[in-house]
């Protein structure tokens, strides 16, 4: 789960870690009351997940209650746009020509809207920094990173001057020591005046990084302020899901988060669906599966609606669930069942897919691929009980050609 | 001869008396793979089809010299329950679980590598199968054969889909192993592979990896400087979109790092050849078979 910057900042704050004074709102006439609660200069930033987020208006700088009042008015409109749509859209502003499939990425991308804005007290900002604690895949270990070219992109850094970037690893079982903190600090050569601020700010989010079971808290900018203090001017924070059951208040941080229909349905019935552009719903048990059918659906020309995973074991009635899921995505125009039974077995998927099709008005067709545990006695049960919209394919690929054609056909 | 589970396997599983435990364990032990023991705490001295049941792994050790541990408990406990296999002396583990946190993993991954000894697999994965000697996990043994092929995945049904096309082929495998989806798992891939070069059943690879972290990468370099079997690969994931997690915790491109693209370029340039989907894959190494 990715948090909005003010819950990151809300988490920091626990741990001591220190961040600008502010206050969330849900209106431009909240917003009123917080800067006036704050007094002077205020900050007012978009509560959205986006990259570019300055860049697509959607921060502010203001001096009165008013201002920010109208400011947060203007940004709960704003229709952002993720990242790479975004950058497409700079391009074309620079006055390149984009290529029609470009422009197309543009047109289809899902606009964002804020539905709150965080204001905060400004200050003065004399340096700006950038600090993260992740999970390092690689090492198999905790990777803290610190640089003196905050508040830019840092996967570029990392491209134009990866010197520029002082990595350390943390033994997960020894934790962090100061010595780490140190390292960080010295190796990215930042302003003498706030290495001791920065100094004693590192052992703290990595406290917050564990502790909260982060699996990522980036800081950028960390800032220097005119006044010498060290500060978290913004707070990308991610948590692992799998650890909510120690942490009762992932809960109440989800719940900020509105989730799509059709991923909150699919959710609550046990499924793991991600909804994606195309037009040929996807279903398959097994994430490396699912990924894979995606792969060839696209390969015999087509464009998936969606990856869903039914997961191992799954019965009949999720089977048929995940159906209705799909199905109730109007831009589907054709359905490809995909599975390689283990655990899962395959005449409870073709149960699944018969009760589907007996229960809810199927008008796309149904191409299914049955293979592994009990594979011919799924089949046999479809072929018994035909439906004009029920197809079957003995392989993978066969399976994923047939959905495309059919797709075409009926659209 | 095959690598890390063969007929002088001695299985223990952690969560025998657990629905889904009994049922695979059942089926394994149907396979031929020599279960001895059974770990649930407070359930120790009963039994389950016949399998005698331990309170602790240590006790379960003492009394059958299980070597090899199946852990299949509940995500919360599973970190706890690795940990309890290699304190009691079990070199192999396969941890099948998913959904564990990766801070617990990356504790017990770290603890496990400073010990020296021991080998986990997983978590979040389908097991391993050495095709005619020992089945530990969900891989259906049906429609595995022995041969000459290793295959290591991060993918459970990938193991499936390849299998099968590799089966029909007529192209048995000395071992399947599934490392599993996660950010963190107990082996990657090239202790895989360093396996598989060392094993004299062994004749050509498969990896089977897929879009997120830099394992692909990193196995792809020390293939070419290590390995001298032919090694094929397949990445799933090539049309997902970034930044959404494709069901496993490690499935994810992040930015530009961790896509499809970097990672088969990285597997050629490696002098490995990539699959374009399962299908290929097992025609390539019939090819390579010839």
């Amino acid at each position: 789960m990715n948090l909005f910057e003010y819950q990151g900042k809300e988490l920091l704050r626990r741990f001591e870690v220190p961040v600008p004074e502010g206050r969330v709102a849900k209106s431009p006439d909240e917003a009123r009351d917080a800067a006036r609660h704050l007094g002077g200069k205020v900050v007012v930033k978009a509560q959205v997940q986006v990259g570019a987020r300055g860049k697509q208006g959607g921060v502010e700088l203001v001096a009165s209650p008013d201002e920010a009042a109208a400011a947060a008015e203007r940004i709960l409109e704003v229709e952002f746009m993720e990242q790479n749509a975004f950058a497409l859209v700079q391009r074309r502003r620079r006055g390149e020509v984009l290529s029609a499939e470009e422009e197309e990425r543009i047109a289809k991308a899902t606009p964002i809207k804020a539905s709150r804005v965080l204001v905060e007290r400004a200050g003065d900002i004399a340096d700006e920094y950038y600090c993260a604690f992740l999970v390092d895949r690689s090492d198999r270990a905790f990777l803290g990173m610190m640089s003196a070219q905050g508040g830019m992109d840092i996967e570029k850094v990392a491209e134009d001057d990866p010197a520029a970037i002082a990595r350390v690893h943390i033994d997960p079982l020894l934790g962090i020591s100061d010595f780490h903190a140190r390292r960080l600090v010295f190796g990215a050569r930042i302003n003498p005046d706030a290495v001791k601020g920065a100094v004693a700010i590192i052992p703290k989010l990595y406290r917050a990084f564990v502790e909260m079971d982060a699996s990522q808290i980036e800081i950028n900018p960390l800032v220097l302020t005119g006044d010498g203090k060290v500060v978290a001017l913004d707070a990308k924070v991610t948590l692992d899901d799998s650890a909510a059951f120690r942490h009762p208040i992932f809960d109440e941080l989800k719940a900020a988060h509105e989730v799509p229909e059709q991923e909150r349905l699919a959710k609550e019935k046990g499924l793991n669906f991600i909804k994606l552009e195309g037009n040929i719903g996807v279903i398959g048990n097994g994430a490396g599966l699912v990924m894979s059918t995606l792969d060839v659906v696209n390969a015999a020309g087509g464009e998936p609606a969606n990856f869903l995973d039914v997961g191992g074991g799954a019965s009949a009635d999720i089977l048929s669930a995940g159906l209705e899921v799909i199905t109730s995505n109007p831009e589907v125009t054709s359905v490809l069942v995909n599975i390689f039974g283990g655990i899962t077995r395959c005449d409870l998927v073709a149960e699944g897919i018969l009760d589907a099709l007996g229960r809810l008005e199927v008008e796309v067709p149904l191409v299914v691929r049955l293979d592994g545990t009990n594979a011919e006695q799924g089949r046999k049960m479809l072929a018994d009980a035909p439906h004009p919209m029920l197809k079957t394919a003995d392989t993978m690929l066969g399976a994923a050609e047939l959905a495309v054609k059919l797709s075409r056909a009926g659209g | 001869m095959a690598i890390l589970i063969d007929d002088t396997t001695r299985l223990v599983v952690q969560g025998l008396t657990g629905r889904e435990g009994s049922f695979h364990a059942k089926r394994n032990r149907d396979y031929g793979t020599n279960l001895v023991a059974g770990v649930t705490p407070g359930k120790g001295g009963g039994d389950v089809d016949g399998t005698p049941v331990f309170d602790t792994v240590a006790e379960a050790v003492a009394e059958t010299a299980a070597n090899t541990s199946m852990v299949f408990v509940p995500a919360r406990f599973a970190a706890d329950a690795v940990l309890e296999a290699h304190d009691a002396g079990c070199d192999t583990i396969i941890c099948i679980t998913e959904n564990i946190p990766a801070m617990d993993m990356a504790r017990t991954v770290s603890h496990i590598r400073h010990s020296r000894r021991g080998v986990l697999i997983g978590p979040n994965c389908p097991g391993v199968i050495s095709p005619g000697k020992a089945n530990v996990g969900i891989i259906p043994g049906e429609i595995c054969e022995p041969g000459p092929i290793g295959l290591v995945s991060r993918s459970g049904t990938l193991v499936y889909q390849i299998v099968n096309e590799l089966t029909q082929k007529g192209l048995g495998q000395s071992t399947c192993v599934g490392i599993g989806g996660d950010p963190i798992p107990g082996s990657d891939f090239i202790d895989v592979l360093e396996k598989f070069e060392a094993d004299d059943q062994t004749e050509v690879v498969v990896l089977v990896g897929e879009i997120g972290g830099d394992a692909e990468e990193r196995a792809a370099a020390w293939a070419q400087e290590n390995m001298t079997k032919p090694v094929v690969a397949y990445i799933a994931g090539r049309t997902a979109p970034p930044g959404k997690r494709m069901g496993h915790a490690g499935a994810i491109v992040s930015g530009s790092k961790g896509t499809a693209a970097a990672k088969t370029d990285a597997l050629e340039a490696a002098g490995i050849r990539v699959g374009k989907n399962p299908t290929e894959v097992a025609e390539i190494v019939a090819e390579i078979r010839g």
